[in-house]
């Protein structure tokens, strides 16, 4: 690792040195939306040189997944020092050199619950944003009810026979690798039946096919499995007990729909936002709610911070997680609302001067969908946290 | 680097708190207060005293045990959850701030001393209309002499009616800002205190000056300056309110989840009823987010203060929305029960609203924000 990590003011030093010299201009433009993301994988088209040079001199130094140890492809950074960087990357206004759900879901599944060699395999292609992962989780009868996955895997001795449809499938078309709730064991109870798989999109009998959204936009997909062979050595954790990887996923995927997968941008100001947009606020009601979106969002934040250092600290975050998905989610519907009433009749126009933004907007209606609803969400709070009955 | 879970010694100073609260001032405590007509216990205050907790912003060298802001927040919400009646805001905390930026004057040094030994309790006579609005103060403080002359009249000075001393803010100029604050007795000649009938039964004072002498020894720092003095004790003083509030909130969320979970409607218990069931959830959310906004504010204050004006109006405005969810869900879901005198929630609903009014309530530090971030 070239930084030196023996006391915090001159790691700092030494990320703003690293970052005047590696990160090109073209990334410092704090542009944080949809469309500037670097996705990686095997067909993914650079948008730019300079997405491309960021991305590789990151990958290099294993900062494209800062706290993920040295050996599967991060740099180890403790929780303090990832402070310090994302600190520093925002200080610059640079992009995130590369986001996945490799990064936000698998990754963390991988370290918690996959082998030495799974963890070798797998991870070291993320960080290099090679492998671009998808999530087969929901099925057309196993929304809220995740459990009730149908997708089955018959043994056929060195793999698994596996057949099925995924729907809701993020990204699906786009995707190389896919890791998957199948059920293994169609006899046991529903969530002691179900194992955590992993195969190659490009695999004989997989099939995707876009779902056209309200937006306009297909992000999802159907995903159907058609006598697909997946090998036995890509299970993560064991056979029927694919269950627990699935709820630890599920934590680091509410966490970042939350808000948490970067946990960056908090600082901006709303109202620097709405005055890019060219609205004066002068109306007392949106005012008055651009204010309370602004508390909202501060306050939010800060708690995703504070369940970091409570997780960096030892003490697991667990069913709480349920909240920051909760919060988050509801309030970056109810910005989007606000955005939406500033634009007034330009935001109506799907390609006016407010940009994405009427597609992002529509694009927020899942969030508190996705990954579990917030009804779901507050039924987890209720009953696992509160301890309330039934 | 800034960390929002409490450390080792702040883990200590909570549970430490905890245990004596919970022995020596359970809410049955705060009740026997209100029908007695008493706006604290001395006795409380000078166990308070004892544990350091009087001297929790004092320095050392006055015999405090200067913990820090996060500190006397952790306390603050402590005191919240049981409802603890004291000056401990008005006295350890924002007199304690204010009076530390001049430390070095004898005379301050001497009032932080007797601070942190409990001896000695404060007033803050800051507002004068319906609303907190300090630099709209009135109350003049006329030169006379060598000296100056305060004439005027002060509303909801909390704990004005007990304490000691006072610290006055006056005005000694024309400019919005020229404002003086002057550290003087209680009953000093001319002050009459008239008790405010609060709904929360704690103590509240209108303040009458007429002609009341003050010498130049009375002022806090400069003449003329005052915010300089009192804006990091109004801070001080905000922060630590909000988190009485967050305390409050937990406190009146527990008694909630309790009765969810043993009373029973239509054969089971209200607690299975999923209606219930999310707005718990929904009102533990808010708390839970609202406590890293407490954190945040105490880290801020103790680590740069000059900033922390953004943390603090963020906690207060969260503190008072989060309040008024907490004791209004905690009455509907208690029923006709938590509308009797004789069940603990409405001490809960009122202290809310009167914490939320004092130091400036969702709308005044709103507006704060709005001004900081250019809105």
């Amino acid at each position: 690792m070239p930084f030196d990590t023996t006391n915090p003011e001159k790691f700092r030093a030494e990320i703003r040195a690293w970052l005047a010299e590696n990160c090109p201009v073209e990334m410092q433009d704090g542009d944080t939306t949809a469309d500037s993301i670097c996705w990686g994988g095997r067909n993914w088209t650079f948008q730019s040189d300079a997405q491309k040079q960021w991305l590789e001199v990151c990958a290099k130094n294993g900062l494209t997944c800062p706290t993920w140890p040295q050996e599967f492809g991060g740099a180890g950074f403790d929780r303090d020092q990832e402070k310090i960087w994302l600190s520093e990357l925002d200080r610059i206004d640079a992009r995130l050199p590369l986001q996945s759900f490799g990064i936000w879901m698998l990754g963390p599944a991988l370290l918690h619950f996959g082998s030495h060699e799974q963890k070798l395999h797998y991870l070291p292609p993320i960080t290099r944003g090679e492998i671009r992962w998808c999530q087969g989780y929901s099925e057309p009868g196993a929304g809220s009810d995740l459990a009730s996955v149908q997708s089955k895997g018959e043994d056929q001795g060195d793999h698994w026979l596996v057949n099925g449809q995924k729907v809701w499938t993020s990204y699906a078309d786009k995707a190389d690798w896919i890791f998957a709730l199948i059920r293994t064991d169609k006899d046991a109870p529903k969530h002691k039946g179900i194992s955590f798989l992993l195969f190659d999109m490009q695999s004989e009998g997989v099939s995707t096919r876009p779902i056209k959204l309200i937006s306009g936009a297909s992000p999802f997909c159907e995903t159907f499995f058609d006598d697909v062979k997946v090998p036995k050595d890509q299970i993560v954790g064991t056979e029927n007990r694919g269950w627990d990887v699935a709820k630890y996923l599920l934590t680091h995927e509410r966490e970042m729909i939350s808000g948490g997968g970067s946990g960056r941008g908090a600082g901006r100001s709303l109202a620097k936002v709405l005055a890019d947009a060219g609205h004066d606020l002068s109306e007392a009601s949106l005012r008055s709610e651009a204010i309370a979106c602004d508390i909202e969002e501060m306050a939010v934040g800060l708690t995703i911070e504070r369940y970091k250092d409570q997780a960096a600290g030892g003490k697991g975050v667990g069913d709480a997680s349920a909240m920051l998905k909760y919060a988050g989610t509801e309030l970056n519907k109810r910005k989007h609302e606000l955005f939406m009433s500033a634009g007034g009749s330009e935001a109506l126009q799907w390609d006016g001067a407010t940009g994405s933004l009427p597609a992002d907007w529509l694009r927020t209606k899942a969030n508190s969908i996705e990954g579990g609803t917030s009804e779901v969400m507050l039924s987890i709070i209720s009953k696992r946290v509160l301890g309330l009955p039934g | 680097m800034t960390n929002l879970t409490l450390n080792e010694d702040e883990t200590m100073l909570v549970d430490s708190a905890r245990g004596f609260l919970d022995e020596a001032s359970p809410v049955e405590k705060f009740r026997e207060l209100r029908d007695a007509g008493k706006a604290y216990n001395p006795e409380l205050w000078k166990q308070m005293a004892d544990l350091g907790w009087t001297g929790v912003l004092v320095p050392e060298d006055q015999g405090g045990i200067d913990m820090g802001h996060a500190a006397a927040n952790l306390l603050a919400q402590e005191m919240g959850r049981t409802l603890v009646s004291s000056p401990f805001i008005s006295t350890a905390v924002m007199a304690a701030t204010a009076l530390r930026q001049v430390a070095d004057n004898p005379r301050a040094a001497e009032a932080l001393a007797q601070i942190a030994s409990g001896d000695l309790t404060y007033a803050l006579a800051l507002d004068e209309g319906v609303k907190h609005a300090p630099s709209k103060t009135q109350l003049q403080a006329e030169r006379v002499g060598n000296g100056f002359s305060l004439s005027g009249e002060k509303t909801f000075v909390v704990d004005g009616g007990s304490a000691d001393r006072l610290l006055v803010l006056a005005r000694t100029g024309d400019a919005e800002g020229a404002l003086t604050l002057f550290d003087i007795p209680a009953d000093r000649d001319g002050i009459t205190r008239t008790a405010q009938n609060m709904i929360d039964a704690r103590d509240s004072a209108q303040i009458s000056f007429e002609g009341v002498e003050a010498t130049g020894e009375d002022v806090v720092g400069t003449v003329d300056q005052a915010m300089s003095v009192l804006n990091p004790a109004l801070r001080a003083g905000q922060a630590a309110l909000a988190a009485e509030m967050t305390g409050l909130s937990s406190g009146a969320f527990g008694m909630t989840v309790s009765y969810l979970q043993e009373r029973k409607q239509f054969g089971v218990l209200i607690g299975q009823f999923q209606a219930l069931q999310h707005r718990a959830a929904h009102l533990w959310s808010d708390i839970e987010v609202t406590t890293s906004t407490i954190a945040n504010a105490g880290r801020m204050m103790d680590e740069d203060p000059e900033s922390a004006a953004l943390a603090v109006s963020l906690a207060k405005a969260r503190a008072c929305q989060t309040a008024k969810l907490a004791v209004m869900e905690g009455v509907q879901m208690h029923g006709g029960i938590g509308m009797t005198d004789a069940f603990d929630m409405g001490f809960f609903m009122k202290r809310a609203r009167v914490a939320q009014e004092w130091l400036g309530d969702y709308g005044y530090h709103a507006e704060q924000i709005a001004k900081i971030k250019g809105y």
